[in-house]
């Protein structure tokens, strides 16, 4: 898809409409996708926790498949607002193993839409058992352009000015990146309370090792579960709160010049099968976006994994 | 009256052992199918006897809430019926809960394992759910029938 660099302004133009394209045909392509899944396995309901941006130490069911879609909206200074948004594809490989994969893009409003690089990430539970703080080991490889402005988490010197180059020029910075965090969770009296480090190292150019936090508290609006199925229960209502920043590199450690976000969450799990989140972020410091606005809607199949393999002769 | 000749006599004893043999065989029949559901049955149910004593001590207390179990009902079919089945019969992805093994246990044993799952086995965590939601689970558990299946 990438053309000659002799030509880049036509270059651009063409990928623009290439991808605005591909862009039209995947949202066909996903809901096709959600058409076969409906049809192959069964939806399945969990209680899902309302943060974007931080983990808590709860894993996918195993063998379920959970089908994500989540956009950012923000606001920009000295740039263009953009929207940018991701659709995940998490998978429980066995109850300690959970295994996710994003599809990012993007769009700058008077400017372009691009499809902005994949992640593969991995969760893993290190302990069999509940315990007191309960840890999870996150690894995750990412491979996107300097356009990608999902926001999924904040790091290093992550500030809004670098959100504000344009989409021609931004696109052409090319990241891999090795992405580690440490999950830190637990829940009592129906609060969950999680915190996560991060520490990521972009693998091209000899950058240092980046690091960012998230911590969030949730808690369901009501603690026992009704006896009739509704829509409207408040057991159906998790809100809570989450904040996220970056914490500089290996050689400037701190708060200098980083950016940081406190953001309400709330989580709507419904009983027909999709849970929606909607989460407003207000930036703490200058360095921030001022408004960052996130909504995302899910669903859970289970029986994911059962499916396949009976497609290759598995067990019934 | 005539006497009935001696092949048809051994042929309707054989018939009466057989048909007497026919229920223990479709025990051991059932058995074996209950084993290929799930074969990792007995590490599971070996689990509910690791729960410290202080958790097997615990008491429901929602015991004696009348919609406790109609609840619970709610949310077994809503978490826990994909793995055990509608009426917790078991299938191949997690073990029947009419088991003796099962029924037999503390409330405060099911509610230990329903928090700690049993991750190696594929069975996990449910400390997602408020403690209330768990007690309630525990309580429609211990309404099952253990000699069958319970409609909810």
């Amino acid at each position: 898809m990438r053309l000659s660099c002799n030509w880049p302004e036509l270059g651009s133009r063409l990928e623009t409409n290439m991808l605005d394209s591909v862009m039209k045909n995947g949202k066909f392509a996903f809901r096709l996708l959600l058409l076969g899944l409906a049809a192959f396995v069964a939806p399945a309901r969990s209680q899902e926790n309302p943060y974007i941006v931080t983990y808590d130490h709860y894993l996918e069911e195993p063998g379920n498949l959970e089908v994500e879609y989540f956009s950012t909206f923000g606001t920009q200074r000295g740039g263009n607002d953009f929207h940018a948004y991701w659709m995940e594809f998490e998978y429980g490989a066995t109850a300690w193993w959970t295994t996710e994969a994003y599809f990012d893009g993007q769009t700058t409003f008077n400017d372009s839409t691009l499809f902005t690089g994949f992640r593969w990430e991995n969760r893993f539970r290190l302990l069999q058992r509940e315990h007191f703080i309960n840890p999870v080991l996150y690894l995750e490889y990412e491979q996107t352009s300097g356009a990608d402005k999902i926001l999924k988490e904040v790091e290093g010197h992550d500030v809004e000015a670098d959100y504000a180059i344009p989409n021609a020029i931004a696109r052409k910075e090319h990241d891999h990146e090795l992405e580690s965090k440490l999950l830190l969770s637990k829940t009592f009296s129906g609060w969950n309370i999680a915190e996560n480090t991060i520490a990521t190292k972009n693998l091209t150019g000899g950058n240092p090792w980046e690091f960012g936090y998230a911590i969030g508290a949730s808690r369901p609006l009501a603690l026992k579960a009704s006896a009739k199925r509704c829509s409207f229960c408040p057991e159906n209502f998790i809100a809570g709160i989450e904040m996220y920043g970056g914490l500089g590199d290996r050689y400037t450690f701190g708060l200098h010049d980083t950016s940081h976000y406190l953001a309400p969450v709330a989580a709507w799990n419904l009983p027909s099968d999709w849970t929606l989140r909607l989460s407003p972020g207000f930036g703490l410091n200058d360095n921030s976006h001022r408004f960052l606005l996130r909504w995302g809607v899910s669903r859970e199949f289970s029986g994911f994994g059962s499916a396949v393999s009976r497609l290759f002769g598995g067990r019934r | 009256m005539t006497a009935r000749p001696a092949s048809i006599r051994i042929l309707h004893i054989a018939l009466l052992v057989a048909l007497a043999g026919c229920p223990v065989l479709g025990q051991k029949e059932k058995k074996e199918k209950e084993d290929a559901y799930f074969p990792g049955k007995k590490d599971v149910y070996a689990e509910l006897s690791k729960a410290p004593r202080k958790a097997t001590a615990r008491r429901n207390p929602l015991e004696r809430d009348p919609e406790a179990v109609a609840a619970g009902a709610k949310l077994f079919d809503l978490h826990c019926a994909e793995c055990h089945g509608d009426m917790a019969e078991g299938t191949h992805k997690g073990p029947s809960l009419h088991a003796s093994e099962v029924q037999q246990a503390t409330p405060g044993t099911l509610f230990w394992i329903l928090t700690n799952g049993v991750v190696r086995r594929g069975m996990p965590v449910w400390s997602k759910l408020p403690e209330p939601q768990r007690w309630q689970l525990v309580s429609y558990l211990k309404s099952l029938d253990s000699a069958g299946a319970t409609s909810h």
